[in-house]
């Protein structure tokens, strides 16, 4: 069966008849059409379709879309500001903690709610935070980086997370 | 005045150029291309490992409203293969399935839940056969063979003696023998294999977009299989997210997507599960090695004798390539004089293995570099000063005929043996913890492609028009690696030009040349010397035209990037006025770049086969791993790692440093966690949770040295940078292991039960195993 479901999507209010089984992935990439969140896994496995509920890092494939009715709900096209890459977005593409990318909306999107929450964190908060998301490619060191140098971005006042 | 100074791009820190649309998710991969009146297909796969097929019924599924197209085995009689001589798969099994997941049957329906019930609707009839999933029962005398033209399921034999190994060994004043034992390992990439395809009915032509590494064997594989002439096919590359080795094949997945659409007339997309990507897998075999060297008591190695035998799968795919390099890439790294191999490809009823990551040299050089350790410590001697004992001296050829000439391995030991303390530290750790270091190396791109055809080995297209913006067209495919910026560097570099100024399109066979695809870590050093051709090219067009205008002769010209003049004293042309001028005689300007390797880099012919393993340059890898393993629990914690790469030249060097801690990671990854596990004959570990990789938490620091020891071929000087440092890790990683705890480990992974078992083992025998230095039983 099918229920409307009211939400803020990247800031945009919109209301949608969704199935009560579908995913908020599917939702996200199929309905709204925004496929810069990631599938990378049979659910659960892998972080690549982390989003911010409410600015808490949530894996969008273990999320009905018919329960987050109400609430918002952040990708990652809805980071940096008239164009511009974010903090974040900035530390992943110059430090290079993305190489081929596809893991990437998932990192973006768990630091980007860690930084909200933790704005200085020690390596070890990093790892903590990241510990659910899988990159094959770039061993994470760069990915630490990654995260250090938006941290210092931030610290200088730069945009948001 | 107009003083300028030409850029210099290549050996900075470039941050990929396609990075802004992968921090964004504007990055577009294939299973992004989301259409909405795309057909979803779905594929039925073989629930038996070894079965002769009697019937596959569709009936029910052709009937279910909203299926556009069924698919089975009868519907396509050409088979596939990546290898010419080992064509061995068809897109739908036919006669017979070899493996539990083995595509047998597919659909293509309005959605994905009538396509899903529509296979759960497809019924398979088969008589049963024995099923082998270990190399031994393949081999077994009285074993059934999986395939007819392969008698006792042998895919490929090798068997090499150069030198005189007796001799060798009787030269010795220590000789060890040891059997090692790999997991076989996924690549695991973290987009799942996907393809969609547009059939164009009315004039007969068909467009795949795949997450290939090789949009080239794409296309080859779809004429064949789609029996259509090559010149109707259209192969897109779009983002893809990695491949390491499994996509260096056509998969049956983009094959079976082709067949769909062009069975249902339209548009199809299949994106397959986590799970069937596993199952598609190519990943490197498990390979059971028994090794024995020969050592003087000043470390020179006397002799060699090399035992190999691996568990390939159900068809070839690269397997008798793997099976080559494994025996080849003994050499290349020290001089030997005296070697025997025996390698042997078996034929399992498991997927099909490929080539992944560091093909074929992984875990022949984790047995080397363990056995030499062990060897240098009964010896007394310095594991580093055993591989100076036998370093080869560039330029020369190795005993089986490959070509050596650039060596940076000496300066990449001295790096990682001062950058980790390796003197003072080695042996004076606290208990528990542990120092291991181990050495590899790897080819820039193999010296022949895989299909011969008479063409350069590369060939890249610049275009310059009115805009004055150069636009690099290349078949090379970006998979993550950074091949796209470094080609643009190469270009700018010769123009002297900012990167600003030049673009790059890729993966396009409509728009682009043909290129032999991102394997063997070809890119950089083979189409990064055809763009540095075409651009040296375009470069004498630019100067001739700027000659013209400023009445001065060409040599006189001074190209300066953004300006070309004659002499210091001319005020000169600005870029835009000389492609003005430049674009007078015919218009826009296109240039061609080529690249070959030379007859001298081809290998030998000693044995058959001997060709696997030439390259122009071999990059080289030495590692320090440093552990701490916990007795109590067996866990083994890498607090840091050393690595020193010799790439030839850093082109980017923030590409290097990213390539060498990715490749060294996923050595860990193989060495401590990784493993494909079956249950007669099906993958139970199919899943990122049970096939285990190692997180952000469990990952060390990776310090990264760069050798560059300027290759006189390469690009710039430059080698590869993407595989070579993966092999070094598993031995130094289970040489500081024995470091730290007095045992050994032969076999991969080493995870925390095995370290347990062997510590318990270890108690119970009640061996101090080295001075003293650990507990047994822990505190």
């Amino acid at each position: 069966m099918a229920r409307l479901i009211e939400l803020t999507l990247n800031g945009r209010r919109r209301i949608d008849a969704v199935p009560d089984n579908l995913l908020l992935l599917d939702y996200v990439r199929e309905q709204a059409g925004l496929t810069g969140t990631k599938t990378g896994c049979d659910g659960g496995e892998c972080g690549a379709c982390t989003v911010l509920i409410d600015d808490f890092p949530r894996l969008a494939c273990l999320t009905l879309a018919a329960a987050v009715s109400g609430r918002r709900i952040d990708t990652i096209e809805a980071l940096g500001d008239a164009g511009a890459l974010s903090a974040v977005q900035r530390g992943f593409h110059e430090k290079l903690g993305s190489q081929c990318g596809y893991c990437t909306p998932g990192f973006v999107m768990a630091c980007a709610g860690l930084l909200r929450r933790t704005p200085q964190p020690s390596t070890a908060a990093i790892q903590a935070a990241l510990g659910s998301n899988i990159c094959r490619c770039t061993g994470y060191v760069k990915i630490i980086e990654a995260v250090e140098f938006a941290a210092d971005l931030l610290a200088q006042g730069g945009t948001a997370p | 005045m107009n003083a300028t100074s030409p850029m210099h791009p290549i050996g900075g820190h470039v941050p990929l150029l396609d990075g802004p649309e992968k921090v964004s998710g504007r990055a577009k991969y294939t299973a992004d291309l989301i259409e909405p009146e795309a057909l979803v297909g779905r594929i039925y796969r073989s629930p038996y490992a070894h079965a002769e097929i009697l019937d596959v019924d569709t009936s029910q599924a052709e009937q279910l409203p909203g299926v556009k197209a069924v698919l089975t085995g009868a519907d396509c009689a050409q088979s596939f293969g990546v290898l010419p001589i080992a064509r061995t798969e068809y897109p739908l099994a036919r006669g017979k399935v070899r493996y539990k997941g083995e595509p047998v049957a597919a659909v293509a329906a309005i959605d994905a839940a009538t396509a899903e019930r529509a296979i759960r609707l497809i019924r398979m009839r088969v008589r049963e056969l024995p099923a082998y999933f270990t190399a031994g029962a393949a081999l077994a005398a009285d074993a059934i063979a999986l395939h007819d033209k392969k008698p006792g399921n042998i895919e490929r034999d090798v068997n090499f003696e150069l030198g005189n190994v007796a001799a060798g060994f009787a030269a010795a004043d220590l000789v060890r023998a040891a059997s090692y034992n790999c997991a076989e390992v996924c690549q695991n990439q973290m987009e799942m294999h996907a393809a969609l395809a547009r059939y164009d009915a009315v004039r007969d032509r068909i467009t795949v977009h795949a997450s290939t590494q090789v949009p080239y064997y794409v296309h080859l594989m779809l004429a064949q299989i789609l029996t259509m002439d090559m010149s109707k096919i259209r192969v897109v590359k779009p983002f893809v997210g990695g491949g390491f080795g499994c996509r260096t094949e056509c998969l049956n997945v983009e094959l079976i997507t082709a067949l769909l659409a062009r069975k249902a007339g339209g548009t199809v997309r299949t994106v397959i599960s986590r799970e069937e990507t596993f199952i598609t897998h190519r990943g490197r075999p498990e390979t059971d090695i028994h090794l024995k060297i020969g050592l003087r008591k000043d470390g020179r190695i006397t002799a060699v004798d090399c035992e190999c035998v691996q568990r390939g799968g159900a068809h070839s795919g690269y397997g008798v390539v793997t099976i080559l390099y494994a025996g080849s890439m003994l050499y290349a790294i020290y001089d030997l004089d005296n070697v025997r191999y025996a390698g042997r490809r078996v034929l399992t009823n498991t997927p099909p293995c490929g080539a992944f990551r560091g093909h074929g040299t992984v875990d022949v050089r984790f047995a080397f570099e363990s056995l030499l350790d062990q060897m240098a410590g009964e010896l007394g001697l310095d594991p580093m000063a055993v591989r100076r004992a036998n370093y080869l001296t560039a330029p020369t050829f190795t005993a089986n005929d490959l070509m050596v000439n650039s060596y940076g391995l000496p300066e990449c030991v001295d790096w990682v043996e001062r950058a980790s303390g390796w003197r003072t530290r080695k042996g004076q750790l606290a208990n528990g913890k542990g120092l291991g270091f181990a050495c590899s190396h790897y080819i820039s791109g193999a010296s022949k492609p895989v299909n011969w055809t008479g063409e350069p080995h590369a060939t890249v297209k610049l275009k310059l028009d009115f805009d004055g913006s150069i636009v690099v067209l290349t078949g090379a495919a970006d998979i993550g690696q950074g091949s796209s910026t470094v080609l643009v560097q190469a270009v700018a570099e010769v123009l002297g030009l900012d990167l600003a100024r030049v673009r790059i399109l890729t993966g396009d066979s409509d728009v682009v040349p043909k290129d032999n695809g991102s394997y063997s870590s070809r890119v950089t050093f083979i189409v990064g010397n055809a763009a540095i051709d075409a651009a040296n090219k375009l470069k004498a067009l630019l100067v001739a035209a700027a000659a013209r205008r400023l009445e001065a002769e060409p040599s006189d010209i001074e190209c300066l990037g953004e300006l070309y003049r004659a002499g210091a004293q001319d005020k000169g042309l600005s870029f835009e006025e000389v492609v003005g001028e430049a674009l007078k005689d015919n218009g826009t300007i296109t240039v061609t770049g080529t690249y070959s390797t030379i007859p001298e880099s081809h290998g030998g012919k000693k044995y058959r086969g001997a060709a696997i393993g030439g390259t122009m340059g071999y990059s080289y890898s030495a590692q320090v791993v440093e552990v701490t393993v916990d007795e109590e629990t067996g866990q083994v914690t890498v607090d840091k790692v050393w690595v020193a790469h010799d790439c030839g030249k850093a082109l980017n060097r923030l590409s290097v440093e990213g390539q060498v801690q990715g490749s060294v990671w996923m050595g860990m990854g193989q060495a401590m966690s990784e493993e494909a596990r079956y249950h007669d004959g099906l993958l139970v570990t199919a899943n990122m949770l049970d096939y285990r990789v190692p997180t952000i938490r469990d990952s060390p620091p990776i310090a990264v040295g760069i050798v560059e020891s300027n290759d006189p071929h390469g690009p710039f000087g430059a080698k590869e940078a993407g595989e070579g440092s993966l092999a070094a890790f598993l031995p130094a990683l289970t040489n500081a292991i024995a470091d730290a705890t007095g045992v050994r480990f032969n076999d991969l992974p080493v995870t925390p039960d095995r370290v347990f078992a062997a510590i318990e083992r270890r108690a119970r025998l009640a061996e101090p195993s080295r001075t003293g230095k650990h507990r047994p039983g822990g505190a």
